[in-house]
């Protein structure tokens, strides 16, 4: 359901934005990498802090799925912050003169970067998993302080780049015709993150659990395919330990 | 269609951005799904390893 709705709204909002959106007043056709760098540069952000809170809610409560969320957000938001990052190089050319202008959005945006490679860097840093989780949490806590600083660089500092055109007082500053592309996209990019989420979540959930009973008796369930059942139904058994905290 | 291509003289920058996005958004399913297949197959290797030397 996830995969079928994504996969109907980004070709559909992509095929709006880049053929049949008008140009932009004083962009003209530039203004169409707007349609991947802010549904990117949106859920960069977003998956830090989703990773952050679920490194902490595993921290506080010891909880493993918790820890298996956050590492599962690292390489996805990480592919978001690179998406942002070389569109933004890409859209800046052309309109600012700089591939890279070392703008403050720009450059907490490459901190960013930064610390999902360190995240990631530092969960590969350890063989015992319960230590990785420990202290790649206290790192992801402790970054999530540039979430608010790569939102608010356009409006506490001097900035090359724009100020917010969707999340405004007064509305968005953007045309209909403009906007309801961007909003597909944005959505669209919303539930690719939760379709590779899941996906990554399971792998490794089923990396952490894979001494338990309970993934003997799945991988063992009569009719079992290559796939197996947990394909399907992953974590779905009552007597799964994982299906509550754990 | 060689003016939705051109983009208004902004190709060279539409379009790698367009497939920069692809590629990365791409290689992410590709590499989540082969995580996946990693742990399944890890795992299965481990049962039948335990049945193995289970007496």
């Amino acid at each position: 359901m996830v995969r079928r709705a994504g996969a109907a709204a980004v070709p559909g909002g992509s095929d709006l934005g880049l053929a049949f959106t008008p140009p932009e007043a004083h962009q003209g056709d530039g203004f169409r990498i707007l349609y991947v760098h802010v549904p990117a540069a949106w859920l960069s952000v977003q998956v830090y802090v989703v990773m952050a809170l679920s490194a902490a809610i595993g921290l506080i409560w010891r909880m493993k799925v918790a820890h298996a969320i956050a590492a599962s957000c690292a390489t996805v938001g990480a592919s978001f912050t690179v998406i942002a990052l070389g569109t933004g190089m890409l859209w800046g050319k052309p309109m600012w003169g700089t591939f890279w202008p070392w703008d403050p959005r720009t450059t907490s945006e490459l901190l960013l970067l930064f610390l999902y490679l360190g995240y990631i860097g530092l969960r590969s840093g350890f063989d015992d998993t319960a230590r990785a989780d420990r202290a790649s949490a206290v790192l992801a806590i402790v970054g999530v302080i540039d979430a608010p600083i790569v939102h608010y660089s356009v409006v506490w500092w001097n900035s090359l780049h724009q100020g917010s055109s969707l999340i405004r007082a007064g509305g968005p500053a953007i045309a209909p015709a403009m906007l309801i592309p961007l909003l597909m996209m944005i959505l669209g990019f919303y539930l690719y993150f939760g379709a590779v989420l899941l996906v990554r979540a399971r792998g490794e959930i089923l990396r952490r659990e894979r001494n338990a009973q309970w993934i003997a008796e799945e991988l063992a369930a009569p009719g079992a395919g290559p796939a197996g059942p947990m394909q399907e139904s992953f974590g779905a058994s009552p007597a799964d330990p994982l299906a509550s905290r754990s | 269609m060689m003016q939705f291509l051109r983009m208004g003289g902004y190709a060279v920058y539409v379009w790698p951005s367009v497939a920069l996005t692809v590629i990365v958004l791409g290689l992410n399913v590709v590499w989540a799904r082969h995580a996946l297949a990693l742990a399944q197959r890890e795992a299965r290797r481990r049962l039948v390893h335990a049945r193995g030397t289970t007496p």
